[in-house]
């Protein structure tokens, strides 16, 4: 295996190991079960964004709608629940809700070719402000019993969140590597046109892309919204920080065409740790979000100079103003 | 000479990530003179200028600039002490206007300081007239033609006092009036005793041009000779360091059907119309014209990236709608892209990844893809290429533009195409990458393959092609035979003329 390869995604691992020694060392309660599967559950909603917006990043593109789609499948799996949808109904219901909104940024992104980020703020703000009108804010109660934890008792349902949102990370990290779609997701976000020519459909690609952001935010919402009796109307706000931010840690290029899902893992490990690590070593947790604000900070510049050392190392391309002789 | 040199390069090393881009190279510039650097590509052409240049560092060897040696040298210095570079893409500022392209690195008022318009405008104006330019200041930059740009440089050069100035095949995508006005520029700078580094692939204008040459192979400085002393043939010896038996590798091939056949094709987007054109199995037809004349464009149309509007494209007989790349590809259809550094492969993705993009079928097995086969199919190719690369799993990015190339092509071959388009395949490689190209495309001819090439280069055109058809103004105007085609002929009808025109009356 070619380490070098993965420099990005070692050194975010590094970071995090450092941060996990630190406050092992600390506060040796840090790694109590309970605790860690607490840190777990939390997160695994974030991290399955996180798989989803990682190809979206892969592609060249953003996703910042994900926290109102988040908002959106949430309160309609409390509603499918209340009106009586079976527990076995919901996941496909909720699905395919995500999809369909994921399906609207892919056709509007890949087909018209609007900016993503563009895009994706409007629905940001759309959907989440119609579903407050709908909503008119209050969260969805009395739901049924068999609701939370879908009815499998907690311990179990709480090991199945975990697993599932695992499962799907290493599920799409296989699809990345090990199938044709994967290295066109990789291509289209290195050079659209040059997969073009190579008979790849980059529209097609960004279109399918969102549809899956859009499924796997559905799968988190439901995920996420059996761990209560009751659901917020105004839930997943900032939800694509977290994401993107878990996603650039991870060591993705933004520009697209480089990244990797463990590195996403890692990532999402980091940031969803650095708060509880807070208050384990006794810092006022005020200072979370300030942290994570320079760790993806540290991330983005780390990854310019890893580039400018690779392309000093390579010879090519160290100056691009001089016309580009390479 | 006991005249102390303008430059001089003794013994430069340099190594990239193990690989020893310059193991020895020397040279030696004399003011007022217009000093030839060739050599394949990968020779290490590029390194050295940047290392002259400043933007790379050297592992070794000596640096002197009017006998005063240089260290520490960067893009900063060797400009104050006189380097100026002209690629062959003009790198203005497409917004400004000339005078201010000009003024840019030749005023130095701070960022406090005032602009005096007037001075400004006076100043790019005498320089343009210095290197023979009649160019507006006040034109936007961007609105000027690629020659007229490449003017502004060398003016925006002379504007700095260079002293040096290296020229990177600055005829690559020129006319041959704009070359003969390049060249009078040359002069009169020579004159003035500019020192000039001469980076060129087009080996019949360095007798007009240059004084002497200098010729780099793997790395290492062959030899410095006066111009007038060598001749092509023993140019092109020095840089492969083999003899070429033939230029052109043409072999008679026994054609068979029609694979590819164009009935009055049009697209009114790329302004192509009425073009009328069959290529059989086997058969090389070359695709001749000036740029402009719609021979890209018809490559375009026929792979699905634009859509035809009349007419019929029809394979072995039946005709087919192309609406994408994807369904020409299926089809059997191939493309290799005009600019591979943009568009012909992908830089930062890995060679055999690239090879085998537009074939992921042939290596996918059940779920995922075979990656024992894709080493196998890949390295195969890169090997019958001739792609120069210690591993298949480095980035495109790496290789020269040569092997570029050949990875584009590797490409497309292992798609197992009926038709090969190939749009300039060799424009901008060096000498040895470009005849195994040409050896190539022979034995594709002989395997069956139907190919189409478009090249501006009249020699590969004629060397190549069983029939040539020229273009101009968007369609076909005549597909010669290869017994009938002449420089003079392709080159009347690419102008808008009859092929007879220029036959002079005995």
């Amino acid at each position: 295996m070619n380490f070098s390869r993965y420099k990005r995604e070692l050194s975010a691992a590094l970071a995090y190991l450092a941060l996990l020694v630190a406050v092992g060392a600390a506060a040796p309660t840090f790694f109590g079960a309970g605790n860690l599967r607490d840190l777990a559950l939390n997160n695994a909603p974030v991290l399955l964004v996180a798989v989803g917006m990682t190809l979206v990043i892969l592609v060249g593109e953003i996703d910042i709608s994900v926290g109102s789609q988040f908002a959106v499948c949430s309160v309609a799996a409390g509603w499918l629940a209340k009106e009586g949808v079976p527990v076995a109904l919901l996941l496909p219901s909720v699905l395919l809700l995500g999809a369909l909104m994921g399906a609207l940024n892919g056709a509007l992104v890949g087909y018209l070719k609007l900016p993503s980020i563009i895009v994706t703020l409007a629905m940001l703000v759309a959907w989440r402000d119609a579903l407050r009108w709908v909503t008119q804010g209050e969260w969805v109660q009395n739901l049924p019993a068999n609701f939370q934890w879908f009815g499998l008792g907690q311990t179990l349902a709480q090991w199945l969140i975990v697993g599932v949102a695992l499962g799907v990370l290493v599920a799409f990290s296989w699809m990345l590597r090990n199938l044709g779609a994967g290295r066109a997701v990789y291509a289209v976000g290195s050079d659209a046109e040059a997969a073009r020519l190579a008979g790849i459909e980059p529209r097609r690609v960004v279109f399918g892309v969102f549809v899956l952001m859009g499924a796997l935010t559905g799968l988190a919402a439901l995920l996420n919204a059996v761990r209560f009796s009751a659901v917020p109307s105004n839930a997943g706000i900032g939800l694509e920080l977290k994401a993107v931010a878990a996603v650039v840690v991870g060591g993705a290029a933004i520009t697209g065409g480089r990244g990797t899902l463990i590195g996403t893992l890692i990532g999402a490990a980091l940031l969803g740790t650095i708060g509880t690590a807070l208050t384990f070593v006794g810092i006022n947790p005020f200072w979370e979000k300030a942290i994570q604000g320079a760790i993806i900070l540290a991330a983005l510049v780390s990854d310019v100079a890893l580039g400018h050392f690779e392309r000093m190392r390579a010879g090519g391309l160290t100056l691009k103003t001089a016309g580009g002789a390479k | 000479m006991a005249e102390v040199p303008l430059l001089r390069a003794t013994d430069i090393t340099k190594s990239y990530a193990g690989v020893q881009a310059l193991k020895s190279a020397s040279l030696e510039l004399r003011a007022g003179e217009v000093h030839a650097l060739i050599g394949e590509n990968g020779a290490g052409k590029s390194t050295l200028i940047k290392i002259i240049t400043g933007a790379v560092e050297p592992d070794g060897g000596e640096l002197q600039i009017e006998g005063k040696t240089v260290t520490n040298n960067s893009p900063r210095l060797a400009k104050e002490l006189g380097v100026a570079a002209i690629y062959q893409q003009p790198a203005l500022f497409p917004e400004l206007t000339v005078a201010e392209n000009v003024a840019l690195g030749v005023e130095q008022s701070g960022l406090g300081g005032r602009v005096d318009w007037g001075a400004r405008r006076r100043r790019a104006a005498k320089l343009l007239a210095q290197v023979g330019a009649k160019i507006d200041p006040d034109t936007d930059a961007g609105d000027l033609t690629m020659p007229q740009q490449q003017l502004v440089e060398i003016a925006r050069a002379l504007g700095a006092d260079a002293k040096v100035l290296i020229l990177d095949e600055p005829t690559a995508s020129l006319s041959e009036e704009d070359t003969q006005n390049l060249f009078n520029v040359i002069r009169s700078l020579r004159e003035r005793g500019v020192g000039m580094v001469y980076i060129s692939h087009r080996l019949e204008e360095l007798p007009v041009i240059a004084d002497r040459v200098t010729v780099l192979r793997d790395g290492r400085t062959i030899d410095t000779r006066l111009m007038s002393e060598v001749n092509r043939q023993q140019l092109i010896q020095m840089m492969v360091g083999r003899e070429l038996s033939a230029v052109f590798p043409k072999r008679e091939v026994q054609l068979g059907d029609v694979v590819l056949e164009l009935r009055d094709l049009g697209c009114a987007e790329s302004g192509i119309k009425h073009v009328n054109l069959s290529v059989r199995a086997g058969e090389i037809v070359g695709l001749a014209g000036l740029v402009g004349a719609g021979r890209t464009e018809l490559a375009r149309a026929v792979f699905g990236l634009t859509p035809v509007d009349s007419g019929q494209i029809l394979l072995r007989g039946e005709p087919v709608r192309i609406g994408s790349p994807r369904q020409a590809i299926k089809r059997g259809i191939a493309y290799l892209p005009e600019d591979r550094r943009r568009h012909g492969v992908i830089l930062d993705m890995q060679i055999g990844s690239n090879i085998t993009l537009a074939s992921l079928d042939q290596i996918s097995r059940g779920a995922g893809l075979d990656f024992k086969r894709e080493k196998e199919l890949a390295g195969d190719y890169a090997r019958r290429l001739g792609v120069k690369t210690p591993a298949i799993y480095v980035p495109v990015a790496t290789l020269s533009g040569g092997n570029q190339q050949k990875v584009a092509l590797s490409r497309w071959l292992l798609t197992k195409p009926s038709v090969l388009i190939l749009d300039e395949p060799t424009q901008g490689i060096d000498v040895g990458a470009k005849s195994e190209i040409h050896a190539l495309m022979t034995d594709l001819a002989a395997e069956g393959v139907a190919v189409l090439m478009i090249s501006s280069e009249l020699p590969e055109i004629l060397g190549m092609s069983d029939r040539v058809a020229v273009m101009y103004g968007g369609t076909i105007v005549e597909i010669l035979g290869r017994a009938d085609a002449t420089q003079e002929k392709v080159l009347a009808l690419a102008l808008g003329h009859s092929p007879d025109e220029v036959i002079p009356a005995a």
